[in-house]
This record gives C-alpha cells, sequence and structure tokens, in this order.
C-alpha cells in the first residue's frame, strides 16, 4: 500500500533560521494523525512547508504526496495533487465572492486533471451540497472570502472548501482555536464525513479538546523542531494530564 | 495627397494591436492655418464651424502644454503630427456594400460586427477608424423614437441648428491646451440627441479605432438628453501596437437636461507601449457633462487600462437643483504607464449631491495618480459630496498618488472624502495558490474584487469584458 504522504529528514526554516531539524512521518490511507506541541516547536512551520508557503526555505528532505515529490511544485500544483491546508488564520479577499473564488479553485483543479470545466448549474448544485456537510449558509457562500466572518464561520469555510476540492491529505493547523464548543462540533462533525478509507487527515493542535471530536489513529509531539515522541490516541491525554513539561524532562532538559 | 505605408506594429500581448492594411488618406503632416481649412473643407463645413475651428487654433497657438499634472511628458512635436487620416472610399457609404471590406474585417476582429443582421443587438454602434466614422448601426430604429445617433460630421450636415446650439457650450475651446487643439482640428465622433420623454432603448456606443501611424486621432462627442430622457452611452478604444507615441486628445461634451439621465461608460484600451515605456498612446482628453436640468443626472464610469499617458478628468457641473453626478474609476497602470486622473464636481445648483469612487491600480514601475475637485459656489445650499479614493499597490516600483482638492464656500455642505493605500499581499497570494489557483488568476481575482464597486456599475456587455482586460493588464506584475 503506498502511504499517501512520506516525510523524510525534511529540514526547513525562516529567515535563516532553522526550524524543523528533520522530521520524518508516514501517512497511510484512512489514517487521522495528530500533530501536538508547544508553541514555537515548528507546527505551523511543518503545515507551511508542506503546502509550499514561500515564506520558509527548504534546508532539505523530501515529502511525497501519493507518489508525487512535493517540495519542488508550486503550492497550486500541490493542491492540484492533493493537498489541502485548513489555515489558522484564513485570509480575507474583499470584493471575491465565495462563489467566484470556489469556482475558480475547482476549475483550475479540473483543468490540471486534463477535465472541462464545471458549468454554472453543476458547479452551483456541488456547492449546495458540500455547504450542508458544515451547516453553511447560503448567504455565506455569496459574501466576500471570509471578509467579516466570525472566528467559527472562518473555520467552517475552511472545511467546506476542503469538502468542495476533495484533497488526499488535508491538513488542520489549529482549525480548534477560537471556536466555541458549537462550532467546534461543527467543524468536526465535517471533517469526519469526508473521511474515507482513500484519504487522509493531519491535525495540528495544541490542545487534546479536538481530539476528543476528530479520533486520531496516531498523535505525534513535535518539539524544537524534531517529532520526539509517537503514540496512539491515548498519548494525547497523557499529554493533557501531565503538560508539555512532562515532554521536556522526558528529552532531557 | 500623401499616401503612406504604416510602419508595422511590433510584437507583443496586447490582442488588438494589429494593423490594418487600409488605403488611407492622409493630409501632409504639421498644424496650420492651412491644415485647419483642409480638414474643414474635407468635411464640407458650413462657414461657422470653420470660424470656430480657426479661433481655437488661434488660441491654442498662444498656449503651452500644461505641466501641472503629476506627468512625465516627454516633448511632442505637434508639426509631426498627421491630423487627418481617412480611410478612402469613393464617397460616403450609403450601404454596407461600398464599405472597404477590410474595414469591416478590422472591426469584426475587435468584435464590433457592423453589418446589421449581425450587429450586436442590444447596442447600436458608431465605429470610428482614425478620423472618420465608419458606419452606425441601428440608426433606423432609433430614429423612429425621434433619437439621433450618427457621426459628428454628419450632425454637422443634417443637423446644424443642434450642434451649433451645443457646440462648445460645455467645454468651449478656451477651456485647456488639448481642448483648444482638438477644437481646431476636431475630425469625427459621433453626435447623440435624446428627444424629451425618450428613454433609448438600447446602449449606445462608440468605437473607436486608430490604425494610421503617424497621426492622432482627434475626436469629438456631443450627447444631448432633452427632458425627462435617458440614455446609457459606451465608448470603447484600441489602437496597434507601434514603436512611435501616438496622441490622442478628444472632447466629450454632455448637456442633460431637466430630469434627465445620462450614464457615460468608458472601456479605455489604447495601445499602453511596451514594458520599457516604447510606444503607447498619450490619451488627453477633456470629458465634461452640464447638469443643466434640475434634477437631472449623470454618471460617468471609466476602466482605464490602456495608454502610455492619460490625463483625463470627466467631470459634472451640477446646475439644476437637485441634480446628481456620479463619479466611478478604476485606474490600472503597469510597467511604464502613467496616470492622472480624476474628476471635478463643480456644485452650483441648490441640493446638488455628488459621489466619487476612484479605484487605482498600481504595479511595474508606473505612476498613478488621483486628482480631484470637490467645489461648492456660494449659492449652493444643502450640498453632498461623498469621496471615496483607494490605491492598490503591486509592486515596490509603482507610485499611487492622491491629490484631492476641495473648495467649498457654502456653510451647509457636507463633503466627505476616505482614502486607502493597499498591497495585495503574499497571504492573500498563497492562499488562493493553496485551493489550486495559479498566482496569475489570483491576481486578477484579487484585483477584480477591489474594482467590484466600480465594474458593477458597467452595462452588462462592457463587465466581463473589462473584468478579463484588468487581469490580462496585470499579467507577469506580481512574481
Amino acid at each position: 500500500m503506498q502511504p499517501i504522504l512520506k516525510v523524510e529528514n525534511l529540514r526547513a526554516g525562516i529567515e535563516g533560521k532553522e526550524i524543523l531539524k528533520g522530521i520524518n512521518l508516514t501517512v497511510n490511507p484512512g489514517e487521522v494523525h495528530a500533530i501536538m506541541g508547544p508553541n514555537g516547536s515548528g507546527k505551523s512551520t511543518f503545515s507551511g512547508v508542506l503546502a509550499g508557503d514561500p515564506r520558509f526555505t527548504v534546508l532539505g528532505g523530501s515529502a511525497v504526496l501519493d507518489g508525487t515529490q512535493l517540495l519542488d511544485l508550486p503550492p497550486e500544483t500541490r493542491s492540484h495533487a492533493g493537498l489541502f491546508l485548513s489555515f489558522q488564520y484564513p485570509v480575507e479577499i474583499p470584493g471575491v465572492t465565495m462563489v467566484n473564488f470556489m469556482r475558480a479553485a475547482v476549475n483550475a483543479k479540473r483543468k490540471y486533471l486534463n477535465e472541462d470545466p464545471l458549468s454554472a448549474a453543476e458547479f452551483l448544485k456541488l456547492m449546495r451540497q458540500k455547504r450542508a456537510i458544515v451547516e453553511l449558509d447560503n448567504k455565506l457562500a455569496s459574501r466576500s472570502v471570509n471578509e467579516g466572518f466570525s472566528g467559527g464561520e472562518k473555520k467552517r469555510n475552511e472545511i467546506f472548501q476542503m469538502a468542495m476540492l476533495e484533497p488526499k491529505l488535508s491538513i488542520l493547523d489549529e482549525t480548534d482555536s477560537g471556536l466555541d464548543i458549537d462550532a467546534l462540533r461543527i467543524v468536526a462533525g465535517g471533517v469526519n464525513k469526508l473521511r474515507t478509507d482513500r484519504n487522509a487527515t493531519i491535525v495540528i493542535t495544541h490542545y487534546q479538546r479536538l481530539l476528543d471530536y476528530i479520533r486520531p489513529d496516531f498523535v505525534h509531539i513535535l518539539y524544537k523542531g524534531r517529532i520526539v515522541y509517537s503514540g496512539g490516541p491515548e498519548l494525547a491525554l497523557e499529554l493533557e494530564e501531565k503538560g508539555y513539561d512532562w515532554i521536556k524532562e522526558q528529552v532531557g532538559e | 495627397m500623401a499616401e503612406k505605408e504604416n510602419t508595422p506594429p511590433i510584437n507583443g500581448e496586447y490582442k488588438y494591436g494589429f494593423t490594418s492594411d487600409i488605403p488611407t488618406d492622409y493630409i501632409p503632416h504639421g498644424l496650420s492655418e492651412e491644415v485647419v481649412r483642409m480638414i474643414s473643407e474635407k468635411k464640407g463645413e458650413p462657414q461657422w464651424l470653420l470660424d470656430f475651428r480657426l479661433e481655437a487654433y488661434r488660441y491654442w497657438k498662444t498656449l503651452e502644454m500644461p505641466r501641472w499634472a503629476h506627468l512625465d511628458i516627454p516633448p511632442i512635436d505637434y508639426q509631426d503630427i498627421i491630423y487627418y487620416a481617412a480611410p478612402k472610399q469613393k464617397k460616403a457609404p450609403g450601404s454596407l456594400d461600398e464599405v472597404d471590406p477590410a474595414l469591416l474585417d478590422t472591426f469584426n476582429r475587435l468584435g464590433i460586427p457592423l453589418e446589421e443582421q449581425k450587429a450586436l443587438s442590444g447596442m447600436a454602434v458608431d465605429a470610428v477608424m482614425d478620423s472618420v466614422s465608419v458606419k452606425t448601426t441601428h440608426r433606423e430604429k432609433l430614429a423612429e423614437l425621434g433619437i439621433i445617433f450618427c457621426s459628428f460630421s454628419e450632425a454637422v450636415k443634417q443637423y446644424p441648428d443642434l450642434v451649433r446650439k451645443y457646440l462648445g457650450k460645455v467645454v468651449s475651446y478656451r477651456d485647456n491646451f488639448f481642448a483648444a487643439l482638438n477644437s481646431a482640428v476636431f475630425s469625427d465622433g459621433s453626435f447623440v440627441y435624446i428627444p424629451k420623454g425618450v428613454r433609448c432603448p438600447m446602449e449606445l456606443s462608440t468605437y473607436f479605432r486608430i490604425n494610421a501611424s503617424g497621426t492622432g486621432q482627434f475626436e469629438r462627442t456631443l450627447i444631448v438628453a432633452d427632458d425627462d430622457a435617458y440614455v446609457s452611452y459606451l465608448e470603447g478604444c484600441t489602437a496597434p501596437m507601434r514603436d512611435e507615441n501616438q496622441l490622442h486628445a478628444a472632447i466629450v461634451e454632455i448637456i442633460v437636461e431637466e430630469r434627465a439621465e445620462v450614464k457615460y461608460s468608458t472601456v479605455q484600451n489604447w495601445y499602453a507601449g511596451d514594458a520599457e515605456g516604447r510606444g503607447g498612446v498619450y490619451n488627453f482628453v477633456t470629458k465634461r457633462g452640464l447638469c443643466r436640468g434640475d434634477y437631472s443626472k449623470l454618471y460617468w464610469t471609466q476602466v482605464e487600462t490602456g495608454s502610455a499617458i492619460t490625463w483625463k478628468y470627466p467631470s459634472c457641473i451640477l446646475k439644476g437643483e437637485g441634480s446628481v453626478g456620479e463619479f466611478y474609476s478604476v485606474a490600472v497602470t503597469n510597467n511604464r504607464q502613467q496616470a492622472d486622473t480624476g474628476t471635478k464636481m463643480i456644485h452650483i445648483g441648490r441640493n446638488s449631491r455628488s459621489t466619487i469612487v476612484s479605484k487605482g491600480i498600481s504595479a511595474g514601475h508606473s505612476q498613478n495618480s488621483y486628482r480631484g475637485l470637490v467645489k461648492v459656489a456660494p449659492g449652493a445650499d444643502g450640498v453632498r459630496n461623498y469621496t471615496q479614493c483607494d490605491s492598490l499597490l503591486l509592486s515596490d516600483t509603482c507610485g499611487a498618488h492622491t491629490f484631492p482638492y476641495i473648495d467649498v464656500q457654502n456653510p451647509s455642505a457636507i463633503v466627505e472624502h476616505e482614502a486607502t493605500t493597499s498591497k495585495i499581499s503574499e497571504d492573500q497570494i498563497f492562499y488562493c495558490n493553496q485551493r489550486g489557483i495559479p498566482t496569475e488568476e489570483a491576481v486578477g481575482l484579487i484585483v477584480n474584487g477591489y474594482a467590484k464597486e466600480v465594474m458593477n456599475k458597467l452595462p452588462m456587455e462592457f463587465a466581463v469584458e473589462a473584468q478579463k482586460l484588468l487581469s490580462i493588464t496585470l499579467e507577469n506584475s506580481v512574481g
């Protein structure tokens, strides 16, 4: 079985400072991996580097998505190849409606796959179906991308986009931050509905809370740019109980 | 009569940059009283119009080119310009069969079919190439309603009283250097008259095309909307790509009578020059409307993407009580383009209102300025103005400037001015990229989103084209 994601000895940094110091991670189809860790451990750098955020520089190693070498590709091609990043801080694009934005995104991917663009009718039908997954209001879809959305609406909107693009690998970067319990339930519910045995999810989070709703198969602890601990879902609970200082002790600080 | 070869166009991405091989009548280079007389004679004009031209010419000779705009204009040799160039036709074409097929083909390639059967429904077009109008579509249908829509030259012949009554009444030849020049040598353009109480059932449109090289285009448009009339008018323009600069100095005059309403929309796509700033059209245009009647309304909408240098301030004189002037503008500059554009809202009538929404987009090494005047006369009670002036920067090497002038002489006026400057952020581009949208397309989306408020004011037929144009103009501008 080919893994969905295979990361080997990935090193990366920003402005000359090395942040990821050799990450190894294999994610197989159908799996949910949680990556936890204290602030500044490199969690968001990891998701940014995989997605091709130009702020980061890759210093070494490799990342393969379902057979495709990611690190040399522009971010849009990584997206077409099946990578989706749910942003910690979704970006506002004034004046661009969600409908136009998503149509551009869906049709760009179809073009990459040598498929004809969707007609307006087909596209709107697809939007209607996918909106239901995260209970996204129709009005939100006709508003400008993320502009004036509440924190919860922004995160629901991210999962809605994930539903539209049907990625092989979804990375949820701190999707639980800024969510109240109802929004968290809806967002997590959406993610669970989109799980199949052919795709996979990486959940980046600070807290155990989200993992009550999205059950991970594996939990990894990222600390100072390395995965220092991997285990099953019980690791997240242990971490919640003992705090990150416990990790520091484990790695001998 | 000289006949000469057009210089070939240079290569590039500008879709309308082709030249048409059409036999053309030229008059010799340069400007003199003799040339003015020659143009007038060629057009078979009455004495009063020749006198008007000559007065303008003599006045122009006393003037110097204005230097106050934030523009770096290379010296222009006015004696090196050909002031009249016309596609050769044996006589004024009575029917399309008599029009040179190469001419029809040119307009077909521009997306403006002139054959009546193929003509765009819902839109009447006056097609102007170089100095003359080639054809006006849907004329008979409009005539049934008493609407006059024809070339300016024809209007002089058929409706001399109307033309004489309104010509130069809004933009006097004494207005400025380019207005004087135009008044002396103007060749053709469109004339529109909407009679009392008539709503024009279709969009009226003039398409301006420069084809000949070494020439300038000096057209004149006159629109009169009588009491309770309504018209929506569109203007489009393109030119071949050439190494040389070509001068376009037009005048648009609009008169809006009681309760009448005029919408004037422009998509300006003259050739902008190449990436190093060689070639391109100098677009020095005076556009002004007089809201003479009470409760009259005039709306200017412009999307300015072309031209090497733009100097243009479509304005409203709000004389009627409760009259309304609105100005919506998107001005895009890329590479070495320069634009100094904006509006003047002159409030004379009581309770007159104006709105200004200007969106500047600058990329490359371009310079983009908004220049606007809001003036409230002492007797104009209860005036309101709202101005919003935004600039979007796409590079670190471009410039965006705002020059708002506010002159309020009546204490009851409420004048608001808002201004913002922003940059397309890397975050926005990356967000689009992550969703699979390549950078060029992302820039197009973001820019169109930014300009949406103005684009929404364009008639449907133009909006789609204008959106594409914005994206194309900014290709390769971020990266």
